[in-house]
């Protein structure tokens, strides 16, 4: 057992470090720094920063434009990003649908959308759950129906992130009532700028606008827009997931978060002394370091035990129980650390203009990230199915 | 010993439910948050003598006691009210009612026609009030110079009572808010607070700060545990009810026992605050009361974190909304723990007075 990276890993890193230093501009760590999300543009310019130099897709084999990585190398990446705040890989066309169609999709499919998510042209969202199916997916009622040689798709999707800055979206549709309702099952790419789709925001609770509801009326889908085969799409959904669940754990952000709680809990006086010298608050903090650390490695031996190029099993769900309990931890002690300037209620919507900052910078958005990061342990299966998978697969109870 | 509300003290609490209850739905809470306060339910409590009942016979009002205090408040919580009561019927009135009202102003208070804050907190001074304004006397009157951070309410406040030094002197001073220099802001979970800054605004001296914003500040700890008891009430309801009619896999959410076992937990934490009020407000006016302020707030602090965080888990994506009622319960909550020292301020606060 060895704990040190490898010699080319090590020389991985420094050339991922060397790229961060020459080409990622300090405008687009600003969001990062301030605990804001990055707005369309930063995220579009990020990627297209990283396509240039054939990094944007890092879970994709090199055949498909994709960087071939190991689970270390992009485990590598990761950390180096998010230490330096650069936004996350949007992940719906990257780390989701492309997976799907390597796999799955036909050769017509995979050269006409694959270059597309690469070059920034089309901009997917993810379009599973519904107002009545979240934990239990399968129940999902959004229906298409054939009609000669297109679909026509009715219902309702709900929570679907960033959809407002799409213009396509993945769904699992209704295709069959037949049988199991995973039997039923089709996964189809609907152009969001097809007549009959709307999309209205849903406000967070930090005021934050990031998750939409999807409604489809008698939109026109062309046929040739399903992936694999007709009732199938439950087999492609859990394939999707075990990629969504790839870098589940977060440990850049949680070590990013754990950095900026420190230095709040160093520039903040409690008293006489900085908040960092109080005995009860650094115990709270360094019980929370302890347990990343762990999980760290816990981490590494999860993603290195699978093959490159795969994605981990049920161990994943331990990661992401473990990693979004550390997360939320950290979140609630930054919270804890800006003392009264939670208070003031500095929504993202503020964000530009200058008098929308009360307090020191630390504190702005520490209050709206604490309650907007309870999705964490919500959405990519909430924290008790994940439990549920746990019991089952590993525990065999 | 008896835990039962007095005839009175019931007859307060149902009137004051049944108004809240009729005033406050989505919209007119909606509209609240916006401005800051309902005009209309202000008037209301006045009416019904809810202001008139946090202040004793001597003061002009007709209660004035811990159980007071912890009644109407945990009504108000239970409504999600957004009203400055605790401010300007609790925090500031409670320092002129200490020193006599020497300008004369509680009877204005209970009429509900004047609105307070109490500006005592610096930027940068966290929880321990550590105060740099400074009083000038000029003549017969006061200047004060300074700024004062997160002063809830002063946007809506017609005077502001400020802490300010004069040498190593703590005093408490009157001034016209029109005076000083206000940066208005919504607070997370409705109301409004501001960063004052005093530029030699001239106020009349009140009198010697000494316990008495202790002794306030211990009043307005027990009205906003109070109301974090009601809202923490307010969202076992609503979380209740969504795990009986929340269906996933074919049957209520409610029937996992994971979740039966979270809520079970929840509801014996709700009880735990309850007498953790029960025991702040008994002991408010005691020899022991500081030890009481410091064990209530920690355990009010530490629950309402977990009602919060296990209601919005249990309640799933729709947890998340502002649309739905318990956002805005969530985020109230969870202010409470910024107020008057959080849950780790006063347990360090505790250990020092016990070791005392
Ligand atoms: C910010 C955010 C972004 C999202 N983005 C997307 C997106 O882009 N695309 C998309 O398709 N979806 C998205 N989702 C939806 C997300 O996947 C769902 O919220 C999630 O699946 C949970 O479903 P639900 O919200 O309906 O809660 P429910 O399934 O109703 O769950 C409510 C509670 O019951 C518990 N529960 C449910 N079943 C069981 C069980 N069998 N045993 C024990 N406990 C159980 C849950 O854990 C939870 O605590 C997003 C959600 C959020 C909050």
């Amino acid at each position: 057992m060895n704990l040190d990276y490898s010699d080319d890993q090590k020389a991985f890193r420094a050339e991922v470090q060397a790229f961060l230093d020459a080409e990622l501009p300090e405008r687009l760590t600003d969001a990062g720094r301030k605990g804001r999300a990055p707005n369309k543009a930063e995220y579009e310019e990020w990627h297209a920063i990283l396509n240039r130099r054939g990094w944007l897709a890092v879970n994709w084999p090199v055949a498909f434009g994709g960087t071939g990585w190991d689970a270390v190398q992009r485990h590598i990446f990761e950390e180096e990003t998010t230490a330096r705040g650069a936004p996350r890989i949007v992940p719906f066309g990257l780390h989701m649908l492309g997976p799907v169609l390597q796999k799955f999709g036909s050769e017509e499919q995979q050269n006409h959308w694959l270059p597309r998510i690469l070059s920034g042209e089309d901009w997917w969202c993810q379009g599973y759950s519904e107002p009545g199916a979240g934990s239990d997916l399968a129940s999902l009622k959004c229906e298409a129906v054939r009609d000669g040689d297109h679909f026509l798709v009715n219902g309702q999707k709900t929570w679907t992130t960033l959809g407002q800055h799409a213009n396509m979206i993945f769904c699992l549709v209704r295709t069959s009532k037949e049988g199991k309702p995973q039997e039923g099952i089709s996964f189809l790419l609907i152009d969001m700028n097809s007549p009959g789709v709307e999309v209205r925001p849903i406000v967070l609770l930090d005021g934050s606008a990031e998750v939409n509801e999807v409604w489809f009326t008698d939109v026109k889908v062309p046929a040739s827009n399903i992936v694999g085969e007709v009732n199938k799409g439950w087999t492609y959904a859990k394939y999707l997931l075990t990629h969504e669940r790839t870098n589940i754990a977060g440990v850049g952000f949680a070590n990013a978060g754990l950095a900026n709680l420190k230095r709040i809990a160093r520039a903040e006086v409690d008293g006489d002394r900085p908040l960092n010298d109080n005995p009860h608050f650094a115990a709270r903090v360094a019980r929370v370091e302890i347990d990343l650390m762990a999980m760290a490695t816990t981490n590494l031996r999860v993603v290195s035990a699978a093959a490159s190029g795969q994605a981990p099993g049920p161990e994943s769900s331990m990661l992401k129980v473990k990693g979004t309990i550390i997360r939320q931890e950290i979140n609630a002690l930054t919270r804890t650390a800006i003392g009264p300037w939670a208070l003031p209620f500095q929504s993202e919507t503020l964000e530009g203009s200058n008098e929308g900052e009360i307090g020191p910078d630390y504190a702005q958005r520490a209050t709206g990230q604490y309650l907007n990061n309870r999705k964490l342990s919500i959405y990519g299966g909430s924290n008790e199915v994940q439990r549920s998978i746990i019991a089952k697969s590993l525990l065999e109870l | 010993m008896n835990f039962d509300l007095s005839s009175e003290a019931q007859m307060l609490q149902d009137s004051l439910r049944r108004f809240l209850s009729d005033s406050y739905d989505a919209d007119s809470r909606a509209r609240a948050i916006e401005a800051g306060y309902s005009p209309d339910i202000w008037a209301g409590l006045a009416d019904l003598g809810v202001i008139g009942a946090l202040f004793t016979e001597d003061q002009g009002g007709f209660g004035g006691t811990g159980f007071d205090i912890a009644l109407i408040f945990e009504e108000l919580g239970r409504a999600g009210a957004v009203d400055p009561l605790l401010d300007t019927g609790v925090l500031a009135s409670g320092i002129l009612a200490d020193l006599d009202d020497p300008a004369g102003l509680l009877d204005e208070v209970i009429a509900g026609s004047v609105q307070l804050a109490f500006a005592h907190g610096e930027p940068g001074g966290r929880y321990g009030g550590r105060v740099q304004t400074v009083a000038t006397q000029v003549g017969d009157d006061w200047h004060l110079a300074g700024r004062k951070a997160v002063v809830v309410n002063a946007p809506l406040a017609d005077h502001l009572v400020v802490s300010a030094r004069n040498g190593d002197e703590i005093s408490l001073y009157l001034a016209e808010k029109g005076l000083a220099g206000i940066r208005p802001y919504p607070v997370t979970g409705g109301g409004m607070a501001a960063e004052v800054t005093l530029e030699n605004v001239p106020a009349t001296y009140l009198g010697p700060a000494g316990d008495v914003i202790a002794r306030a500040e211990a009043r307005a700890t027990l009205a906003l545990c109070a109301e974090a008891l009601g809202l923490m009430e307010h969202i076992r309801t609503l979380t209740i009810d969504y795990l009986k009619t929340r269906k996933q896999f074919g049957r209520p959410i409610g029937s996992f026992q994971v979740l039966q076992h979270r809520m079970a937990d929840v509801l014996i934490e709700i009880e735990q605050a309850r007498s953790a009020v029960v025991n702040l407000a008994g002991n408010l006016d005691g020899p022991d009361r500081d030890r009481h302020v410091s064990a209530t707030k920690n355990l009010v602090g530490e629950v309402a974190r977990l009602v919060v965080e296990e209601s919005i888990q249990m309640h799933g994506g729709i947890g998340m909304t502002t649309e739905y009622e318990l956002g805005h319960f969530a985020k109230r909550l969870t202010m409470v723990d910024h107020r008057f020292g959080d849950a780790l301020y006063h347990l360090e606060r505790f250990i020092a007075l016990s070791a005392a």
